[in-house]
């Protein structure tokens, strides 16, 4: 999946996460994070917007993520959403369960 | 006439001070009272005046209280003219101090203030100390812990400087206003009584002084050397709210639902019972559904204990709550109860909590309601350090009320956003599991194995009873396992438990 917009997907509200793809030209993703639970969670975090990221093949794209204490479910869909939109795309594919 | 030597065994009586000699009689004073309290001796024009009579010195400790919560400039205020003077090293031995606090960082590292001890700390200067401000690492100790110190002579107290919402001439010192408007307001002055009566040296600071007796009082004039007059004493918005509201947080309900049936099956919701609810967002609900139930059930509460809020206040208007015991008046409808109302009795920090004098108030509840930042497995429970390790709350009366009452619920949410609340261990222990019964989330309640018999009760009831492992184990299934956070060895406070007996230490967190 390649980023070609700018796609956010997210709220400010608490037990949310905002995120917000941006294209890049060269090869890797840089990922910023900011988070209320940076020291219990922030690695996990990282984690699970990477490995989203990777699951759809997004091998290119800033990220921006400013997460207000959201869970890894929340984490997945809001990074899912933001990669959907910033690639223009529509072709969900929707698995049981949901994204890891 | 009489040979004074000559009466028997004189010499052996005590408090005899010699024969009546007429030259040793001061001058009457003629003047009336009126023109008599105008020039009372004990008004003095300023802070500044009042510091240097009462001989404050390098390194020795003073006092204040916290009954104008995070409206308070009094400690501010004192603070910023003792520096100016020049005195150092002191120790501030404060019932409790807030948000509202943070100027004392500069007069830490200035020197001013070389050691602290109080109930608690927040904001930024909880944040300074947590990140390694002071050598000397701050002492917290429980409302019950300090006035044990304080009456036993071991936390000496040199000079209190005790804010005041009216005082007349002579000290008679009080939390609100009967002679004039009311605005800065505080209702008990509970933790203030304690240090004007054992403090050397006792300053009234207020914004009203109102004509003599300022009665009833909660601080007499017997125990005060001076009184000052400042034009502000607070922020009338800050010392208190309006009301301390209702929640509408549908976790805190539920939460407040559960602890309501608990107390309902508990054996202890019984006519006559007693109780100390907190002022957090469950504990308040709490009381307005244990009020459906004592209507409900014709049941009415002997006295209710501790910090007082307008809901009880409530209650005891509708003859629901016989007598109220306030330590401190959490907002506006409590202060102003203080007030009017005959059986609402002002109580010192020593009659609620201490474990050395002849009889305390928390010894005789029959429920506690009260909050925690975390509870660990072992039922310890922390109030004072946050989820990064940094100090943001208070001891208070939580141990105190804990160890007193026949049964201690704490009220918690199972999570606070991502950050889980019932964990393997606790940050810091405050009060030890040891002293709580009963854990009551919004996802199921737990019961200390020391109390089979309210286990069976609760299950009885049909309670949503589970193992506190079990609460733990489901917190840390939906948020994960937290990275813990990380310290340096550096001790920078020490929490005493209510015998005042090190129960644990807080260190420095790391930076980043």
């Amino acid at each position: 999946m390649e980023i070609i917009t700018t796609g956010v997907a997210g709220t400010m509200e608490s037990s949310d996460i905002i995120v917000r793809v941006e294209p890049k030209d060269t090869d890797g993703i840089e990922l910023s994070l900011e988070s209320q639970v940076m020291h219990q969670f922030g690695k996990q975090i990282e984690k699970v917007i990477l490995e989203t990221l990777g699951e759809l093949g997004v091998t290119r794209a800033y990220v921006d993520a400013v997460d207000k204490g959201a869970l890894d479910c929340t984490v997945a869909a809001r990074t899912l959403a933001a990669a959907y939109r910033g690639a223009q795309s529509t072709d969900f594919v929707w698995k049981n369960g949901g994204a890891k | 006439m009489f040979d004074f030597n000559s009466i028997p065994h004189i010499k052996e009586v005590s408090a005899c001070h010699g024969a009546y000699n007429e030259t040793n009689l001061q001058d009457k004073n003629h003047v009336s009272f009126d023109e008599r309290q105008h020039s009372s001796k004990k008004v003095l024009p300023d802070l500044e005046e009042a510091i240097k009579r009462v001989g404050l010195k390098d390194g020795m400790t003073i006092s204040f209280h916290h009954h104008f919560r995070n409206g308070d400039y009094v400690v501010n205020m004192v603070m910023d003219i003792i520096a100016k003077m020049g005195i150092k090293n002191l120790t501030v031995a404060a019932s409790s101090l807030t948000d509202c606090h943070w100027p004392l960082i500069e007069h830490i590292k200035n020197g001013v203030i070389s050691h602290i001890e109080t109930s608690g700390l927040r904001g930024k200067l909880g944040d300074a100390i947590s990140h390694g401000l002071m050598d000397f690492p701050v002492i917290f100790r429980s409302h019950g812990g300090r006035a044990a110190a304080i009456e036993t002579g071991e936390l000496h107290i040199d000079v209190a400087f005790l804010g005041a919402p009216s005082c007349d001439p002579y000290g008679n010192a009080n939390g609100y206003n009967r002679d004039e408007e009311n605005s800065s307001c505080c209702g008990s002055l509970g933790y203030a009584k304690l240090d004007a009566l054992y403090a050397d040296k006792c300053i009234i600071i207020t914004d009203h002084l109102v004509s003599y007796p300022n009665t009833p009082f909660g601080i007499p004039e017997s125990q005060v050397d001076f009184v000052v007059k400042v034009d502000n004493i607070g922020d009338p918005n800050g010392i208190m709210s309006g009301a301390t509201r209702y929640t509408k947080n549908p976790k805190e309900l539920l939460i407040a639902q559960y602890a309501t049936k608990a107390i309902e099956a508990s054996g202890y919701f019984k006519d006559n019972f007693s109780m100390q609810m907190g002022s957090g967002g469950a504990s308040l609900a709490v009381a307005r559904y244990l009020r459906d139930s004592m209507i409900r059930d014709g049941i009415k509460c002997r006295f209710a204990l501790g910090g007082i809020t307008g809901q009880i206040v409530q209650m005891h208007e509708e003859g629901l709550v016989k007598k109220i015991l306030d330590v401190q008046s959490f907002d506006l409808i409590a202060a102003n109860s203080v007030k009017n109302n005959r059986f609402h009795q002002q109580i010192d920090a020593s009659y609620y909590a201490s474990y050395v004098n002849k009889g305390a108030a928390v010894n005789q509840l029959d429920f506690v309601i009260l909050s925690a930042l975390e509870v660990d497995t072992d039922f310890n429970v922390n109030v004072m350090t946050g989820s990064d390790g940094v100090i943001r709350g208070a001891v208070g009366g939580h141990p105190d009320t804990a160890a007193g009452a026949s049964m201690t619920i704490v009220v918690c949410p199972l999570l606070r956003g991502r950050i889980p609340t019932v964990c393997s261990h606790v940050n810091t222990v405050c009060t030890p599991g040891k002293t709580v019964d009963v854990v009551v989330t919004d996802q199921g309640m737990a019961v200390n194995p020391a109390r089979p018999e309210l286990y069976e009760k609760f299950v009885a009831a049909g309670l949503p009873v589970t193992t506190i492992e079990k609460l733990r184990d489901r917190a840390e299934r939906i948020v994960g396992k937290p990275e813990p956070i990380k310290y340096t060895d550096k001790i920078v406070g020490v929490l005493m438990y209510r015998d005042n007996s090190v129960i644990d230490v807080i260190r420095q967190v790391a930076e980043d």
